[in-house]
């Protein structure tokens, strides 16, 4: 399809193509692929530190994965990744649908929109890690959430969130929530509105009711960008960190159970255990990689449309 | 000019020492480390004797001799920091991170110690010590108990002989201080300025109010043993005061007279004596005595003010001076509201020791603050008066034990010196082993989910702080 | 008449759909703004005062707050000139390679255009922290750990910006100018700077912002690679705050810390909000 603008002259400075890729590519190879690599290969080797003494590097081949994949504690904190993710996506999308159906709804004629649009995006832009300090420090036994609850009588004693599972997790999923449904709701806005209005209009003179018109019509349309918002979630949701490792201090209590797989990482990586973190990380790979591969397939085919 | 010339001599016999010792430990990095300092030390201690016994005289007066224009010293919290700031001669604040003394700046690297950070901060600066550029080189480092093993069994810590300290300058130290930081072949590494035998801290006007009096000899038999402590705690709750203000609070007690080792060769394991403060503290946790927060955050120190409702706070003396808010207004202790007593049992908590990293380039300053830091009597009775510290030096502590004069604000105005010196005579270091932090760390962590009631039983809890330990500690079993 | 009489059978008149919608946008805006709030009005507030309770009216506290974490033992100063120097230079380089590999892509007909652009493509998810373990030995062999350059040189290879620089390019850059600026004798990368960047500057200046407060928030890395106190970035100083002995500290430094950290960013974004949500928007209809 190119061919047609082709001529000589502009052949002579396609080779200006590589040299304006040469920065990009330098930095990928030396930044991301030679450590990619380095990575895989020390995933092979039994590589730690004992106090100051070094252990290893011995060649175990495929021993830190079985170790790995064998022991509970990488499931346990898949599972505890996912829960935090889920609890955080399913209010998030759902609130996400509804306020972008009322946003981009012509009948409903909101006023306010760009205030509520610009209060409802800005927990995105906030630093996590101020974020969950400041959870932390606001959810402390005696932190002001405790103190206000306190005085409106609707507790007698202090809640300890941070003893609880359930409470501790619902905090996590709470901060992902806030973080992400602003900006949520506006990928999907920009999804609706490309909706034909004419659909509408068609369906108003049907007699068709709001809900009718939503799953009738606006779901089906807004099914590529939902699938697309549900991967990169996901793919987000798996490298989950900052929240929860500030909120625990690293500790993911109570009971280990908000300790993500990128704690465990970051555990294996302060602690310089190179061949565990190793292998973990090419778990993390593999899993993101397949992952990547659908949003890859779905970015792919739109492209050639 | 004479003095100038043997000082610039002297200092570089210890610049060649500290390099020869640098060089042993790069080619040694690999092996363990801890069988060569052995060979090394006798080969250097004639050599060392030697300017040591100069250095005495002389250093004091030649400071500026090192090398090195900074002191890179290596800390986990601003303890130290404090304590040379107030006692060291002409030590000046330059601001939060920095100092100076003489035309050395003294460079603080401060670390929290939260999941073992500051010893991981600690091994990247040594193993990076050789390649480190001169002012980037770790001269001084500070250790707790719990892992001083780690760094005094290598050759990254020099001994305190071949800096220059003698028998006699180190006699009156207590020798569990010196037991502590001794490495498999006898030699010290390091060296403490305080001691830190612990009493049980607890608020005069709830003991009047609850128990009729406030005098450390009528509450002394309430708290005598485990038991004993349950009972009062329950008629402290009827009055609405809890016992203590965490179950983490007696963790130490029962640590320190735990008789396994955490460790024994890499296998763990777990004294009875830790699993009894598990069910002691799930009992006075499950009967709502006291809380389950972990020390030092906000919640947990609640209890140094009168609105916290704690009756009692387990520690050494520099708790008791260091962090219980005395400067605070309508603090417990800005009012004298303390009282120290026994407690159940005896135990020690913490104690922070000086090293000097192999490669110092400030070998005679670093020499120098250990000895008017943690041997010059007249500076640690400062320390004593000044901050209430307990210090590491035998006959100034009896002294002031006996003294009838000398009075702890905090405490009311009690001397609460011969308790600490009757305990610290009784410390024991035998049990230390290097994974100690990382795993009593690991183990409250565990067991605090089992009192939280998180954890249905104490196995499941067991399980938890194994998965923990070999996650942090691949080389250990179970 | 008739659409009327069907929207009342059917489901809820408009009013009342509108008043639902209302309460439920205050809501959540509420919900979004309410741990801001208190952050402010605690942050104005003394420790002392802290621990009676909490109010709504702030107190007069601020300044005092403010000069004791100056004056701490936190090199806060030193944080936010570490953090402002990454960000600036972390969305320069971010944004002006990117531009300029979405250009090469968009621009020339080369040989394997196809499939380096589905190269780009692919890692675009792969996360950092995958490949986070062999990035620190590489720094470490090139003596870069404990310093602000490994995390900046990485930002020119960004392939999300560079995805959307694409787009942007695909559908408002017109080749016929380029050509139009070879006609007049100007060298590709004259064209590419003082042509092509001013004329995607709207995509450019969005993609500033999000470089900026990507790497302004940014804690896995720089946590791994800052040691010194005085090179760590505001997001490290805040996590330490965390395992820090809180003794140390009143909480009004805690609150006044991190509202120094979150509220610049505030009013940056309250300022270009237009830009920044359009932009959000803009990204997922070409995306």
């Amino acid at each position: 399809m190119d061919k047609k603008k082709s001529n000589s002259n502009v052949v002579k400075f396609n080779r200006w193509g590589y040299i304006f890729l040469i920065p990009f590519f330098v930095t990928y190879i030396i930044f991301s692929l030679i450590p990619l690599f380095s990575t895989i290969y020390n995933s092979f080797f039994e590589n730690y530190r004992s106090g100051l003494k070094q252990i290893g590097p011995n060649f175990v081949g495929i021993n830190n994965y079985i170790n790995l994949l064998s022991s509970p504690e990488i499931w346990k904190y898949l599972v505890n990744t996912l829960i935090m993710w889920v609890g955080g996506f399913i209010p998030q999308i759902t609130i996400a649908l509804l306020l972008a159906y009322w946003f981009s709804d012509p009948s409903l004629r909101l006023k306010g929109q760009r205030f509520f649009k610009t209060v409802i995006y800005m927990p995105n832009l906030i630093m996590a890690s101020a974020f969950s300090m400041l959870f932390f420090a606001l959810f402390s036994d005696s932190g002001p959430v405790n103190q206000i609850l306190l005085s409106i009588g609707v507790i007698k004693e202090p809640f300890k969130f941070f003893q609880y599972v359930i409470a501790s997790r619902v905090l996590v999923m709470l901060m992902n929530f806030l973080m992400w449904f602003g900006n949520t709701t506006i990928l999907l806005m920009a999804g609706m509105l490309g909706i034909d209005s004419s659909l509408y209009e068609a369906a108003q003179v049907d007699g068709a009711t709001a809900s009718q018109v939503f799953f009738k019509i606006t779901m089906p349309i807004l099914r590529p960008i939902f699938t697309y918002v549900l991967i990169t979630s996901l793919i987000g949701g798996l490298q989950m960190f900052d929240v929860p490792q500030i909120l625990t201090n690293g500790r993911g209590n109570p009971t280990d159970s908000l300790t993500t797989v990128i704690m465990l990482l970051n555990r294996y990586l302060t602690s310089k255990d190179v061949g565990r973190g190793g292998a973990l990380s090419v778990f993390l790979f593999v899993v993101t990689g397949i992952l990547s591969l659908v949003v890859f397939r779905m970015n792919s085919s739109k492209d050639k449309d | 000019m004479k003095k100038k010339v043997l000082g610039l001599l002297l200092s570089t016999t210890m610049v060649a020492g500290m390099l020869s010792a640098c060089g042993s430990s790069a080619t040694t990095t690999e092996t363990p480390a801890a069988e060569t300092p052995a060979a090394e030390t006798t080969t250097e201690a004639p050599a060392a004797e030697t300017p040591a016994a100069e250095t005495t005289t002389e250093a004091a007066a030649e400071l500026p001799a090192d090398e090195g224009k900074v002191l890179n010293i290596s800390a986990w919290n601003e303890e130290f920091k404090s304590r040379l700031t107030d006692h060291y001669p002409g030590y000046e604040v330059v601001d939060g991170t920095t100092g100076k003394i003489g035309d050395v700046t003294v460079n603080w690297l401060i670390t929290p110690n939260e999941e073992n950070a500051y010893q991981n901060r600690l091994d990247e600066l040594l193993l990076a010590q050789d390649s480190a550029a001169a002012d980037d080189k770790v001269d001084l480092f500070l250790v707790e108990a719990d892992y001083a093993v780690k760094y005094t069994d290598t050759d990254y810590t020099l001994s305190v002989k071949d800096l220059g300290l003698t028998d006699e300058d180190l006699k009156n130290q207590y020798t569990y201080t010196q037991d502590v930081v001794t490495d498999s072949n006898g030699v010290i590494k390091g060296t403490s300025w305080q001691g830190c035998p612990g009493v049980m801290i607890y608020n005069r006007e709830v003991a009047k109010e609850v128990f009729g009096s406030d005098d450390p000899a009528d509450i002394q038999p309430l708290f005598s043993d485990w038991d004993k402590f349950y009972e009062s705690a329950g008629k402290l709750d009827a009055a609405g005061y809890d016992v203590i203000s965490s179950t983490a609070d007696t963790f130490r007690v029962y640590q320190n007279n735990a008789s396994l080792p955490w460790v024994d060769g890499t296998k763990i394991q777990v004294d009875d004596n830790l699993k009894k403060w598990v069910e002691d503290s799930k009992k006075l946790a499950d009967a709502g005595y006291c809380n389950t927060w972990g020390q030092w955050g906000e919640d947990w120190s609640k209890g140094f003010y009168p609105e916290g409702k704690v009756f009692a706070y387990f520690g050494p003396a520099w708790l008791i001076d260091f962090s219980m808010a005395k400067d605070v207004e309508g603090s417990i202790a800005s009012q004298g509201g303390w009282a120290a007593t026994e407690g159940p049992q005896g135990f020690y908590w913490g104690g922070t020791w000086i090293c000097a990293a192999a490669g110092t380039d400030n070998a005679n300053l670093v020499a120098d603050i250990m000895r008017k830091m943690t041997c010059d009597a007249d500076i640690m009775k400062d320390i004593v008066l000044k901050d209430n510290d307990f210090v590491n030096n035998r006959p100034v502590m009896e002294e002031l034990a006996n003294d009838p004069s000398y009075a702890n604000e905090v405490l009311g105005g009690q001397n609460p010196l011969k308790m600490f010196c009757a305990g610290a005579d009784k410390i024991d270091m035998a049990n230390l082993t290097a994974y100690d932090q990382g795993l009593l760390g690991d183990f409250q962590t565990a067991m605090g989910d089992y009192i939280n009631g998180n954890y249905a039983t104490y196995d499941e809890a067991l399980e938890q702080f194994y998965t923990l330990a070999l996650q942090r500690y691949p080389e250990l079993t179970r | 008449m008739e659409n009327q009489a069907a929207a009342k059978t059917h489901g809820l008149p408009i009013g009342a759909r509108r008043t639902i919608a209302y309460i439920v946008l205050v809501f959540f805006s509420f919900l979004c703004l309410i741990w801001f709030y208190i952050l402010l009005i605690n942050s104005t507030r003394s420790h002392s005062e802290m621990t009676l309770g909490f109010t709504i009216v702030p107190s007069t506290h601020l300044l005092d707050n403010w000069s004791s974490l100056i004056n701490g033992t936190i090199p806060i100063a030193r944080g936010f000139a570490n953090s402002l120097t990454v960000s600036i230079c972390t969305s320069v380089l971010c944004v002006y390679f990117s531009a300029m590999t979405a250009y090469a892509i968009n621009t020339y007909r080369f040989k394997g255009r196809e499939a380096i652009a589905a190269f780009i493509l692919a890692i675009m998810m792969i996360p950092g922290q995958v490949t986070a373990l062999g990035f620190l030995q590489l720094i470490n062999r090139m003596k870069l750990d404990d310093s602000l350059i490994p995390l900046i040189i990485p930002a020119i290879a960004s392939p999300v910006t560079y995805f959307y620089l694409k787009q942007y390019m695909e559908s408002n850059l017109p080749l016929s100018l380029v050509e139009a600026a070879r006609i007049d004798g100007s060298g590709e990368f004259r064209t590419f700077n003082t042509i092509i960047i001013p004329l995607i500057k709207p995509a450019i200046s969005v993609q500033m912002i999000f470089s900026f407060v990507g790497s302004w928030n940014n804690y896995f890395t720089p946590a791994l690679i800052l040691h010194t106190d005085t090179k760590k970035t505001l997001p490290v100083m805040i996590a330490q705050l965390r395992g820090a002995d809180w003794l140390r500290f009143d909480m009004g430094q805690i609150y006044i810390m991190i509202a120094a950290s979150i509220f610049p960013v505030i009013v940056i974004y309250l300022i270009l909000s237009k830009y920044i949500v359009g932009g959000v928007s803009a990204g997922a209809v070409k995306g």
